[in-house]
């Protein structure tokens, strides 16, 4: 294996798989797979639409990230994800949280801060878990969850349960230096861990361009051995097949792998963003040409895995489980003063 | 200047900052600005907007994310002579930067024998009040005030937040100011931007009162007037609120001259409770005022326990009701 990281996707370790739904209409997934993803995809889209929604009528407070225009990455990660790989990333998690599995519902209850949310409202948006799904945050600190991760790969390696932690952060937060420490680290000991880095082209106000000195960050890896690779993060298939080649690379105790997915933002920031960074017209242009749902949508129809109405449908049951989500996040009810005090340490 | 058609208009908290660095910017060469979006942005809260316009971006520099990094910097640049100010957007983000803070910038003027010291401001948006959750809804200010080396700093006017940030970049050693998030919008006055430096290490009385002293600083001070105000309706009680401001120095002879005269203290702040700056102020209290006594020190402070996001706004950060609650203790303290 060439340490030497490619710019382009080599063949995907199963088989040959297509690099571009754009371009190849017949990628190698099953018709099963394709709609997975979709609905997967549109789940999410749905739900943070949603969640704008509540955040306009005033029921969601303070911060909200939403992961819209991203889906792609993060279903076409978790998608190779095995039993006890375990997950990370930092504040724009809802995707994230769907995507691995976690309950819509818990996630909109925990943006309106209720008891019936992941973290009984004490977390908020940013801060969410789910033992049960090996879901580990939700951080507020940018980068922190980097070596936090990396930990927890060393604890997967420790107890040899096949597991690979998966680390998400972003083109802004790569440039913190604990990520650094923690390559390091993953790459002397092996570390089972793909750091998955959403490059959505800003960090807030700030584009790559003017915060970073070498922008192309899957070569961030390249002094401490780590290969990493560049991927199209809007086609979901390109990003399983890479998902694939590194958890395959971490699996055979190689150590980690870093995947750089080209992706982008469509929201602001978070709910209160100007947006004054970048114009209409960059925006619109990804939304028409390399829309992850829309490109899957084409695949799916060249595929002939679905007909329209079976997709109509399929949005229909999204929108119901968005729905549903959306009232018990209404309906849950608020934290009680008293629970200020608990979960501080373990109760006697 | 234009001072006169300045004190026409009210200056907001956010104003007010900008008004104080782009003062100094404008008028030492060597004063930058520098943080995470403080350029082209104008800050994650617009507390620079237009200085990059202004100053250029050679002076106020968009940094890529990274608080140890920035910090340790400007601890640098400052060594060399210059006068960095530094934003960190929320002061929880401050952590990483606490060695580079505490060990560097508050040491080096000890450490190398008086040959160099470390003229920088670290700026440190705090306070809950906005839904933040518990990361971006800190008060860090007791991290720092442990052993000294720095200067602690926390305005709760947009004149004071004025005065104190040129008094901030011009003093000589590393500053840390406190600047309230909650207020940043809330709050507006009108003062004369005539450039003059508030005076480090003087607390005011902004309310005067016989009865009872409360000490405190930041969005606190505004909710002990409201306390003292309602309180003088209802129970005739005449409170004295002081607006500490430096936390370090602390205006020990203000502090000791209104114990004197009252005789009972409560002492306010919104970060948690145990060994916060409340404690050393009871401390100190009890050491050099003891006999003037007549009640227990009462403290109204945040519980011990990370703040929440649901429903800290409303029943972990202090308020004006259990400020109330607390001066009735101290009033009604029978020994
Ligand atoms: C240590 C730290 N510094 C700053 C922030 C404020 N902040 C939150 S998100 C963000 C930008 C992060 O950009 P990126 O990593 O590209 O992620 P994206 O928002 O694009 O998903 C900043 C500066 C923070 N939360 N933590
Ligand atoms: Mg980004």
């Amino acid at each position: 294996m060439a340490r030497k990281p490619a710019t382009k996707p080599k063949a995907a370790p199963k088989a040959a798989r297509k690099k571009s739904i754009a371009k190849s209409k017949a990628p190698n997934a099953t018709n099963d797979e394709l709609l997975d993803y979709y609905k997967a995809m549109l789940l999410i889209r749905r739900f943070e639409e949603k969640a704008g929604q509540l955040y306009g009528m005033g029921l969601i407070g303070g911060f909200c990230h939403l992961y819209i225009g991203q889906e792609a990455v993060v279903v076409g990660m978790q998608s190779t994800a095995g039993p006890n790989d375990s997950v990370i990333t930092s504040y724009r998690d809802h995707g994230h949280m769907l995507a691995y599995g976690m309950d819509p519902k818990g996630v909109m209850a925990e943006l309106t801060g209720r008891r019936g949310g992941y973290s009984q409202g004490k977390g908020g948006s940013m801060h969410m878990f789910s033992r049960e799904k090996n879901f580990y945050g939700g951080h507020g600190i940018v980068g922190a969850q980097m070596p936090i991760g990396t930990g927890l790969a060393f604890a997967n390696q420790y107890k040899q349960d096949g597991g690979v932690a998966h680390a998400y952060c972003g083109d802004g937060a790569i440039n913190q230096g604990q990520i650094y420490e923690a390559f390091n680290m993953a790459s002397l000991w092996k570390l089972p861990v793909i750091y998955v880095v959403e490059n959505n082209k800003y960090g807030m106000g700030t584009s790559i361009e003017r915060a970073s000195a070498v922008t192309e960050l899957y070569k961030r890896g390249d002094s401490f051995a780590i290969p990493g690779k560049q991927v199209n993060g809007m086609d979901v298939i390109e990003v399983r097949a890479a998902a694939e080649e590194a958890a395959e690379w971490c699996r055979a105790g190689k150590g980690p792998f870093i995947l750089e997915m080209k992706t982008y933002r469509y929201r602001g920031h978070s709910m209160s963003d100007p947006a004054k960074y970048r114009s209409k017209e960059e925006v619109s242009k990804v939304r028409q040409e390399s829309d992850p749902i829309d490109l899957l949508r084409a695949c799916i129809a060249d595929a002939e895995a679905a007909t329209e109405d079976q997709l109509k449908e399929m949005d229909k049951e999204v929108k119901s489980i968005v729905t549903a989500a959306a009232e018990f996040a209404q309906q849950s009810p608020e934290p009680d003063p008293s629970e200020l005090f608990t979960d501080i340490l373990v109760e006697a | 200047m234009s001072a006169v058609k300045q004190r026409s208009r009210k200056t907001t908290m956010l104003e007010a900052i900008n008004a104080g660095m782009a003062h100094e910017l404008e008028n030492d060469p060597d004063v930058v600005l520098l943080g995470e979006d403080v350029g082209r942005a104008g800050g994650i809260f617009r507390t620079s907007t237009g200085l990059q316009q202004r100053i250029g971006s050679k002076r106020v520099i968009d940094t890529p994310l990274d608080e140890k990094g920035i910090v340790a910097h400007a601890v640098g640049m400052a060594l060399y002579g210059l006068k960095p100010i530094v934003e960190i957007q929320f002061s929880g983000f401050i952590h990483d930067a606490f060695e580079h803070i505490m060990f560097c910038a508050a040491r080096y003027r000890w450490a190398s024998g008086g040959q160099y010291s470390c003229p920088m401001v670290i700026r440190a948006p705090s306070f809950g009040g906005i839904k933040g959750g518990f990361w971006h809804s800190q008060s860090v200010e007791a991290y720092f005030v442990h052993h000294g080396g720095i200067k602690i700093l926390c305005p709760s006017t947009p004149e004071d937040a004025y005065r104190m940030m040129i008094a901030a970049v011009r003093d000589p050693d590393p500053v840390l100011l406190v600047e309230a998030v909650p207020l940043y919008r809330a709050m507006s006055a009108s003062f004369v931007h005539d450039g003059v430096p508030a005076e480090i290490g003087r607390a005011e009385i902004i309310r005067p009162g016989k009865d009872l002293t409360i000490l405190s600083y930041g969005p606190m001070c505004h909710q002990s007037v409201i306390a003292a105000d309602d309180l003088a309706d209802t129970d005739a009680v005449d409170v004295e609120v002081i607006d500490l401001r430096t936390l370090i120095p602390y205006d020990i002879e203000s502090i000791l001259k209104s114990v004197k005269k009252t005789g009972r203290v409560v002492i306010v702040h919104e970060a948690p409770l145990s060994m916060g700056f409340g404690a050393e102020m009871a401390a100190v209290i009890q050491e050099k005022a003891f006999g003037y006594l007549h009640t227990p020190i009462q403290r109204v402070a945040a519980p011990d326990v990370p703040y929440h996001f649901s429903i800290g706004d409303e029943c972990y950060k202090p308020n004006a009701h259990r400020i109330g609650l607390a001066i009735k203790r101290a009033m009604a303290f029978e020994f």
